[in-house]
């Protein structure tokens, strides 16, 4: 790479520019976080007859800055007998991964922060610390209803990471590559070499298990509001309950972000005679993420055994099936389907 | 199978192997397998989605309100400005929540008259006891809902601040009087 700022070494040079670019990512992504939580909040009101936050500005647009504002100037209460630095380490490992993941998403052909090789790998390995967090955060807060969330949650989300890299195998069958940017070329061509179509089943397994890593309703047991209160954050208040909330809605963008480059093909537009773009990413995205508050608006929560029997007994029964039948399809006349 | 019962539907996990029940089986494999209820379920959100939304903008909008609506409390006066209340204090002695405190002397024109009415809004439940008991419609609640107070002690209304709310609104009030007159 050029050296950018030339009254610098190249070392320091480098590292700035890395850290601008990091900063290009991070402050987008804590705005779609913020505006995210609004949207939830109105597009859940309309569904429920209501119309949701709509008096802090324009159509209520300020409003998620006037809850970030109130929740900065809360105090941080540490419970009695709770172990302060674990206390305090637990959501900033929660939302370390979720945005250390970041570095490798694609937005575009030329627009990724670090194109490694092993781009899909280390996404998995750092969706998969965030558990850590919520662990670390039951464990820490003393509390029997945090215990209780965090432990429900250990569970849920090993149990959903195995079918969930399945889904992935498939789409590494197809793509030969474990680079996110390879991975979307792989479905270059229009709308009917996604990868969506040969791996529908995976798709939505993919969509469902990543409805239940990041926590959300039908699959919030970790929360549980009218069981065990607020679950592993329930003794969180001010901004250390803000950082676990956010890396919760960063962690939801980062899988539809995810969903959209796997199965959707990435910044590919749909048409040839639309040009490949960062906005058919975004569109994408917006499109997986309404799907996150529209489950949310509908779906009443999943009894504990049963997120065990779907994740268990179908998720992984069926990934693995459909594994099995893409790789015998590529062996005969019909591997031009799965490229 | 499992003995705990996660399909809703019997026929599935009973030990019957008639072809209808296979059949059954099937249909209810096929229709969790292709997440039916679910996409139904989504319809119906989805359709509430755009439908017409049943949220009143409070300060801008409003419910509607009954006449027989119990809200503050107002001391009425007649027409020639002569206040209606003659303490006999039946809307004290009936007050449940007893927040309704009245002194009462004997003025120069010797009529019975209040020197202290103090209503507690604080302690007051709202049923409306008081309105009922007045003999000469004095006391009465009003349509107003929203005021507050400041400071400890705002809300408790003494004789003075009544008989004001009652001058300011004394032609809202009359109209539901007159209104509710034929039930009372």
């Amino acid at each position: 790479m050029d050296n950018i700022f030339p009254q610098f070494p190249e070392i320091i040079s480098t590292t700035l520019w890395t850290i601008l670019k990091i900063v290009a990512i991070v402050i987008p992504l804590m705005i779609s976080v913020a505006y995210l939580t609004y949207f939830e909040r109105r597009v859940i009101g309309f569904m429920q007859g209501r119309l949701g936050p709509n008096r802090v500005g324009y159509f209520g647009l300020l409003q998620p800055i006037a809850d970030a504002l109130k929740l900065m100037f809360k105090e941080i209460i540490h419970p009695t007998k709770s172990n302060n630095v674990l206390f305090l380490l637990a959501p900033i490992l929660t939302i370390a991964p979720a945005f250390a993941a970041w570095a490798v998403i694609p937005f575009d052909a030329e627009l990724v922060l670090s194109d490694i090789n092993a781009g899909l790998l280390y996404v998995l390995a750092m969706t998969s610390i965030a558990v850590y967090g919520v662990i670390i955060a039951g464990w820490a807060s003393n509390s029997k209803y945090a215990f209780l969330g965090s432990l429900r949650s250990a569970a849920q989300i090993v149990s959903y990471e195995i079918a969930m890299g399945f889904t992935l195998v498939g789409v590494l069958m197809c793509a030969n590559s474990l680079n996110l940017g390879e991975i979307v070329i792989g479905q270059s061509g229009g709308i009917s070499q996604w990868y969506i179509w040969p791996l529908f089943p995976l798709f939505i397994i993919y969509f469902i298990s990543a409805v239940a890593e990041t926590n959300r309703a039908p699959f919030d047991v970790a929360e549980g509001e009218s069981e065990i209160v607020a679950g592993f954050h329930v003794e969180y208040s001010g901004m250390a309950f803000a950082v676990f909330f956010l890396a919760e809605y960063a962690n939801m963008i980062l899988v539809s972000m995810l969903a959209a480059l796997m199965f959707l093909g990435g910044w590919l537009s749909p048409f040839d005679f639309f040009p490949d773009s960062i906005v058919w990413l975004l569109l994408k995205v917006a499109f997986l993420l309404f799907f996150f508050l529209w489950f949310r608006a509908t779906f009443p929560r999943y009894r504990y055994d049963q997120i065990m029997r779907l994740g268990w007994k179908i998720f992984i029964p069926i990934t693995i099936f459909w594994i099995i039948f893409v790789g015998f399809m590529m062996q005969t006349p019909y591997r031009e389907m799965f490229h | 199978m499992d003995n705990f019962c996660w399909v809703y539907d019997a026929n599935a996990i009973s030990g019957d192997v008639s072809l209808k029940n296979m059949f059954n089986k099937i249909k209810h494999y096929l229709k969790s397998l292709t997440l039916y209820e679910l996409i139904i379920g989504l319809g119906l959100t989805g359709r509430y989605f755009f439908s017409k939304k049943i949220t009143i903008q409070y300060p801008e909008e409003r419910t509607p309100q009954s006449p027989r609506f119990r809200g503050l409390h107002a001391l009425r006066r007649y027409p020639n400005g002569e206040e209606r209340c003659i303490a006999c204090k039946l809307c004290e002695a009936v007050c449940p929540a007893m927040a309704i405190t009245i002194k009462s002397e004997m003025r120069e024109d010797n009529t019975r008259r209040t020197t202290q009415y103090d209503i507690d809004l604080t302690k007051c439940i709202f049923c409306g006891f008081c309105e009922e008991s007045c003999p000469v419609d004095s006391i009465v609640e009003t349509r107003i809902l929203d005021y507050h107070g400041e400071e400890r002690g705002d809300l408790i209304y003494t004789k003075e601040m009544l008989l004001k709310v009652g001058d300011k609104y004394e032609d809202q009030i009359a109209k539901d009087r007159k209104e509710e007159e034929s039930y009372r």
